[in-house]
């Protein structure tokens, strides 16, 4: 694995100094959790099951962040270093495939986790968020969220040839994921049809596990969308290996 | 072992459909020489050294680089040898010793990099953003990158590609330099003048297939190519009066312009004498040896490739 740390620390400072990326990787979260959270505040509402406007946005929100970097900023950088020859270079070096890929995902993880505490610190401070569940099982379920959006992103790059196909593949994916899951819009206020659409869309379990835990529900409950996630990872990490390709 | 060449090929071929990019090509490189591969556009020379380097899988023929296959043994070559592509990029916002360490960290060994960016003129530049360095600063910094390793073998696809005549020549010294530090260098150009003045031995491949493989004086004594002395007079002169001369093969006026033809070495002499003896006054008066690129284009022909 030579290479993998100094890679992985490129590529993190590359990241930060994409402003698109980072944008809405850090900062368009807590523009939206500020936006909304003014308009509705935070006030216990039996409509949440008694929980607060913030208190269900903060993990959904979440999810739009685990969206945003797994399947569009991977799926981008990616297939763009490929078309303009990155990878090229890099395969005239030792590093090895499973370096580079390594590295993707230590960026993208630490990125996508660095955008939720920002999201939870705002809620905190402006909005006194409430947390019920246990810090444990809420990394848990969020590490494994990432582990299955990575893979998808990766799947997509391997298959489209371009960063540009990559990048409408991927925004082809993402928006009604965002709308329908529940991430962006409460899943409480989405019609009955919608909802049983859903139930099909990746990003679903992800909301749902992460409101789940992070409201203190334990695992019992949330076996489908363990198995769901769970399914995603090995299913799509596998193809991606294959799909995977220097040039 | 140090009297194994580097480089062994023997009847390398790759095509891709039904074109034979490389149709059996077979040659060797010695240690510590500086050997240019040269060709017209599409002549196979980038598919030749990516099939060394192992970026390419030949599809047949045997290949030894440094004692090793690169169809077999990928990893453990790209560990010993340098290479700078025709064609490839890095990210747009690396900067410039950022990229030089990124990639120090993916070999066993590497050297400090600080003297390759002084020797290659990027000092100034080590803070700067790849995507707003000049074609040539690239260049420069791609060549920087295919020496961290201390290879003992490194390739230069198109070495001197986007530097300007100054930048070129230090480049010559630069590679020359390599060399005595022990390396061997695989170089292809398409400045005849680079491969003549830097090159120990130039291959010409055209179609896939080799034409020529030898130093470049060789080539052009091979290639037998006349001398040429080219002057200009007030009035034309009687082209009869230089034919007689020894080792004139041909005279050809050209409006005030004469130029002749010759295969002697004195041919210089000859011509400036019969001047003096008739008393006619001349100007401009210079001598055209046959060179490198001469042969190139005997034995490449003249036509533009696809
Ligand atoms: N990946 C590829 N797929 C199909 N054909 C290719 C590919 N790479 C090269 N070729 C073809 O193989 C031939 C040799 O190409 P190559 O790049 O080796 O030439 P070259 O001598 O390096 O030319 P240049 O001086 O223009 O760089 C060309 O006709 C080219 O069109
Ligand atoms: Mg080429």
């Amino acid at each position: 694995m030579r290479g993998f740390w100094k890679l992985a620390l490129t590529e993190l400072k590359l990241y930060i100094r994409e402003p698109i990326a980072s944008f809405f990787t850090l900062a368009f979260p807590i523009m939206l959790l500020v936006l909304f959270g003014n308009i509705y505040g935070n006030k216990p509402n039996a409509f949440f099951g008694g929980l607060g406007f913030v208190d269900t946005s903060v993990p959904a929100y979440t999810a739009i962040i685990i969206g945003t970097t797994g399947l569009i900023s991977l799926a981008i950088s990616v297939a763009s270093q490929r078309e303009k020859g990155v990878l090229r270079r890099y395969k005239a070096t030792p590093l090895r495939p499973l370096a580079f890929l390594g590295a993707q995902v230590i960026t993208l993880y630490l990125m996508t986790a660095g955008g939720m505490v920002l999201l939870i610190l705002t809620g905190k401070i402006l909005y006194h968020l409430r947390f019920a569940g246990n810090v444990l099982n809420v990394w848990t379920g969020f590490t494994l969220s990432c582990a299955a959006f990575f893979a998808l992103g990766f799947v997509l790059a391997g298959l489209m040839p371009t960063a540009r196909s990559a990048q409408v593949a991927a925004m082809i994916l993402y928006y009604p994921m965002m709308f329908l899951s529940g991430a962006a819009i409460p899943r409480e206020v989405l019609p009955a049809g919608v909802r049983s659409f859903a139930k099909f869309l990746p990003m679903t379990p992800v909301v749902n596990l992460l409101r789940g835990l992070w409201n203190g529900d334990g695992w019992t409950g949330h076996g489908g969308d363990v198995l769901f996630l769970a399914g995603i990872t090995l299913v799509f990490s596998l193809i991606a290996a294959r799909t995977f390709r220097w040039e | 072992m140090s009297d194994q060449p580097v480089i062994r090929i023997s009847g390398l071929r790759k095509t891709y459909g039904d074109l034979a990019a490389v149709d059996g090509v077979s040659f060797e490189v010695r240690r510590g020489e500086i050997f240019g591969l040269v060709g017209p556009n599409g002549a196979g020379k980038t598919t030749t050294i990516e099939c060394l380097e192992g970026l390419r899988q030949a599809d047949g023929g045997e290949i030894q680089v440094l004692g090793l296959d690169p169809r077999r043994d990928g990893p453990a070559l790209r560990e010993k040898i340098g290479a700078q592509l025709q064609e490839s990029a890095l990210p747009d916002r690396i900067r410039v010793w950022e990229a030089l360490d990124l990639f120090a960290s993916f070999y066993a060994h590497s050297v400090p990099w600080e003297p390759l960016l002084e020797q290659l003129g990027l000092s100034e530049k080590r803070n700067a953003a790849f995507g707003k360095l000049s074609g040539g600063q690239k260049q420069r910094l791609f060549i920087a990158l295919a020496l961290v390793n201390d290879p003992a073998l490194v390739f230069f696809d198109e070495l001197s590609t986007g530097l300007d005549p100054q930048a070129r020549r230090s480049m010559w010294d630069f590679i020359r330099a390599v060399r005595s530090a022990g390396k061997t260098v695989f170089l292809t150009t398409h400045y005849m003048e680079e491969a003549e003045r830097l090159c120990d031995r130039v291959a010409v491949i055209d179609h896939g297939r080799l034409a020529a493989l030898d130093t470049p004086e060789n080539l052009i004594r091979g290639l037998g190519a006349e001398n040429r002395v080219v002057f200009s007079t007030e009035a034309p002169v009687d082209p009869g009066m230089f034919r007689a001369l020894p080792g004139v093969t041909r005279v050809e006026p050209v409006g005030e312009r004469t130029i002749v033809y010759g295969r002697d070495d004195r041919l210089v002499v000859e011509v400036v004498n019969a001047l003096s003896l008739d008393r006619i006054k001349f100007r401009d008066l210079r001598t055209e040896q046959a060179d490198l690129e001469d042969v190139f284009l005997a034995l490449t022909g003249r036509e533009m490739r696809g």
